[in-house]
């Protein structure tokens, strides 16, 4: 297929995860502020959150003091705001609109109910729309869009190229929420095992929609080194970076097959996947949480560049 | 002055026998079912992605085209007759590029001006002496055709290089049938949907010489960001072909090359839906991102064959327009099935003077002016916009040509009040390849406004579907 349009496939699956990354911190962020020791000593929740999505810098510049409202309509409908939802699937329809050549019907409009439903959210008074709305609003339009990928479209190459940005995209912002919870939100040794400290467990594990999962899979206590555990390396849950990035080797792999060609992206990717499948929980913490999986962001990162200097450049010989 | 306009639909009280199922239809229609009709419509269209941006004028890019859901009707005879008209017309308009980029036998034998040919900026130089495969220049020929009465039929103007519009002439149909399928099961409708699958065997016919085994056809686009970027898509979605932008393009070792993600992969033939000036910076504008560089040498060496072919513009300029029906006695030696419009070349002293003497019943149009800009409705505007007008064509008066206002006919449309008569033309799209080809029907343009005669998407114009009657 043309690189260019495996490129707007792999990025309508990249921003679509992001929106909902973006929709699922809203939802972190308020859930934390519901808590009534928030502004009592601790650094504020929100500004940590906009650390942690990378977006701090930007929302600072235009809107100055993090206050709930503003940080709603910054991670939700700002388009000066790059990873915000409305921006994500703006960017996700424009992408969809260019390649509609190699979408099915299904798959369109379910891009394009998302892009203009969401005109219309945008025409409601702010007030109305509560943050809870906004996170489930966009859960179920990233659902539709997955659901109409998975039952409607052919398993050709540009199902791998748009399944790629989506499981790349997953591993890295999985790890961006971990590092919210692990290093931003509770910094001070002294909190951990503290009321506070389970609570935002709970909370990350909500936002992932994973916190009945982790009970039926662990069940007990909610332990740092279970949650470590459930969301870096269980398999079974969905979102877990080594499900991820496993997730990405595979269609890599199909890649490979059909183009019968491997090249240095299937070995990053699988260089990558068998590291995180053989380090353990200990081995984690002992590096730091923290130096971990900023060095794996960085992986993927590199992973995502070799991507698009083998298939997605147009250099392809 | 009352202009009295051929209606498709009525004979003076009587309904016609072609719309006497589709007046009973109309009738036992209730207002509410029809609104009800006419928001799915448009709620399809909008999911579908049918939209459309107008050149120049900002706002909403994702407007709607209009769609009435009153059809127009055809029966056998009258179309068989068109479609010898537009055939005829499509072998003559090919034939005049070949000889005007070859010998030019038709301005040695003084039947059209050198300079009209020549000095025509449309005119390429780039490929004079170069003979396209097949002999085809033209291969999508879009003649829009307006109806007086009965039997009269005028061409409007031609479209010889990417005429648009097919998109809508096939969604409508698709649209039409969703809706109401139980008028399909009544009425015996010609289907137009193997218009795609004519198109990617038209394009495959003229692969050049140096094409061997299956030729890989590709649709060249400007971009998504383009107003017909919708038809784009649809039309490679509809024929299996990669839907390409200048930057996917390459040239190299004397062939044209697609970037894909097995690497390069080998371009036969290029539908391509951008101007001749774009094509090639290395030939044309030096500036243009949109074009290929060293894509025109190919194409001279027969490595590529490039639809429609550079250069075949020169044949649908209005001026040159005048001389159509010259064309066809002179290449194939018939009498034209299908009427001129009367035009006055402003370029004329003759001509001009009478059409400055009577801007007030004549439309004025620019020789290269499309979409309905750039040109006055004598019977429609003010004094002073006449004067101004008058003025103008003092000035350039080779950039005019004017026509006699035409009492375009009109079909029942579906409007607020109920149903009304509404003024439309037609635009039927022929292909031209190893063989000449046209699907029973075309794309209808309707002039939604009360008593106008613009039927220009970008000027309010609406569109609908066309029937052609199995016998």
């Amino acid at each position: 297929m043309l690189s260019r349009t495996a490129d707007n496939l792999f990025w309508i699956g990249r921003y679509m995860e992001r929106a909902e990354t973006s929709a699922r911190l809203l939802e972190v962020g308020a859930r934390i502020a519901l808590l009534p020791s928030t502004g009592h000593g601790y650094r504020n929740e929100w500004d940590s959150l906009l650390q942690a999505s990378g977006t701090a810098a930007g929302f600072a510049k235009k809107y100055g003091d993090p206050v709930q409202r503003n940080i709603e309509s910054y991670l939700f409908f700002d388009r000066d705001n790059p990873s915000s939802v409305a921006s994500c699937l703006e960017r996700a329809r424009e992408n969809g609109r260019i390649v509609r050549t190699a979408l099915t019907a299904q798959v369109w409009d379910a891009l394009n109910t998302a892009f203009q439903q969401l005109r219309q959210l945008e025409r409601e008074e702010r007030s109305t729309v509560e943050t809870g709305r906004l996170t489930e609003w966009t859960m179920r339009h990233a659902a539709q869009v997955r659901g109409a990928i998975d039952t409607t479209l052919l398993r050709n190459d540009g199902y791998d190229f748009l399944g790629l940005g989506y499981r790349l995209e997953r591993a890295d912002n999985t790890a961006r929420l971990i590092d919210v919870k692990y290093y931003v939100l509770l910094p001070r040794a002294d909190y951990v095992g503290t009321g506070l400290d389970s609570y935002q467990w709970t909370t990350l594990l909500r936002a992932l929609s994973a916190h009945r999962a982790f009970h039926w899979a662990y069940g007990g206590e909610i332990t740092p080194a279970k949650v470590a555990h459930f969301l870096i390396f269980n398999r079974q849950c969905p979102r877990s970076l080594l499900t991820s990035i496993a997730g990405a080797a595979a269609h890599l792999d199909h890649l490979a097959t059909a183009y019968e060609r491997v090249t240095p992206a299937q070995d990053a990717a699988e260089s990558l996947r068998d590291e995180v499948a053989g380090l353990t929980v200990e081995q984690v913490f002992d590096e730091g949480m923290h130096e971990f999986l900023t060095r794996f962001i960085r992986q993927i990162d590199r992973i995502g560049a070799v991507v698009h200097e083998t298939y997605l450049s147009g250099e392809t010989r | 002055m009352t202009v009295s306009y051929f209606n498709e639909m009525y004979d003076g009280g009587a309904v016609r026998d072609l719309y006497a199922a589709l007046e009973g239809w109309t009738r036992s229609m209730p207002a509410e079912l029809r609104q009800m009709k006419q928001a799915e419509a448009e709620d399809l269209f909008r999911r579908i992605g049918i939209t459309f941006a107008v050149y120049g004028e900002g706002g909403d890019p994702d407007r709607l085209i209009p769609f009435d859901m009153l059809p127009r009707v055809f029966s056998q005879t009258e179309w068989r007759r068109l479609e010898r008209g537009i055939k005829q017309r499509a072998r003559a308009l090919n034939a005049f590029l070949v000889d005007v980029y070859g010998r030019g036998e038709i301005i040695r034998a003084g039947r059209i001006p050198a300079h009209l040919v020549y000095g025509n900026e449309a005119y390429e130089k780039a490929v004079t002496g170069f003979m396209p495969p097949k002999g085809v220049y033209s291969h999508v020929v879009g003649i829009d055709l307006v109806r007086t009465g009965p039997e009269d039929f005028f061409v409007l103007e031609d479209n010889c290089r990417t005429p648009s519009g097919v998109s809508y002439m096939l969604e409508n149909r698709e649209i039409m049938m969703r809706m109401f399928p139980a008028l399909f099961r009544e009425n015996r409708i010609e289907p137009v949907e193997a218009y795609p699958e004519l198109l990617r065997r038209t394009l495959a016919s003229v692969a050049p010489a140096r094409c061997d085994g299956e030729p890989t056809v590709v649709i060249l686009t400007p971009g998504h960001f383009n107003s017909a970027y919708y038809e784009h898509s649809f039309l490679a979605d509809l024929m299996g072909v990669e839907l390409v932008e200048g930057p996917d393009l390459f040239v190299e070792s004397g062939l044209v090359w697609m970037r894909t993600t097995e690497g390069p992969k080998r371009v036969d033939v290029i539908y391509r839906r951008i101007d001749d000036a774009f094509l090639d910076p290395l030939c044309f504008r030096p500036e243009s991102m949109l074009g290929v560089p060293g894509l025109m040498d190919v194409y001279r060496a027969g490595g590529v064959a490039i639809c429609s072919a550079p250069g075949a513009g020169v044949a649908d300029d209005k001026a040159v327009y005048t001389y159509v029906p010259e064309m066809i006695r002179f290449y194939l030696g018939e009498e034209p099935i299908l009427q001129n419009v009367p035009t006055w070349q402003c370029a004329r002293p003759d001509d001009r003077g009478h059409v400055l003497d009577n801007l007030g019943d004549l439309v004025v149009k620019e020789v290269h002016g499309s979409g309905g800009y750039g040109m006055l409705v004598g019977p429609k505007s003010t004094k002073a916009q006449i004067a101004a007008f008058a003025d103008q064509i003092r000035e350039n008066p080779g950039n005019y040509i004017a026509q006699p206002t035409l009492a375009l006919s009109t079909c029942p449309s579906f409007v607020a009040e109920g149903v009304a008569p509404r003024h439309v033309d037609l635009r039927p799209y022929c292909l031209v390849g190893e063989k000449i080809e046209l699907v029973p029907g075309g794309l209808t343009r309707v002039a939604l406004t009360e008593g106008s005669l613009v039927v220009n998407s970008s000027q309010g114009g609406g569109v609908k579907d066309t029937w052609v009657l199995a016998e």
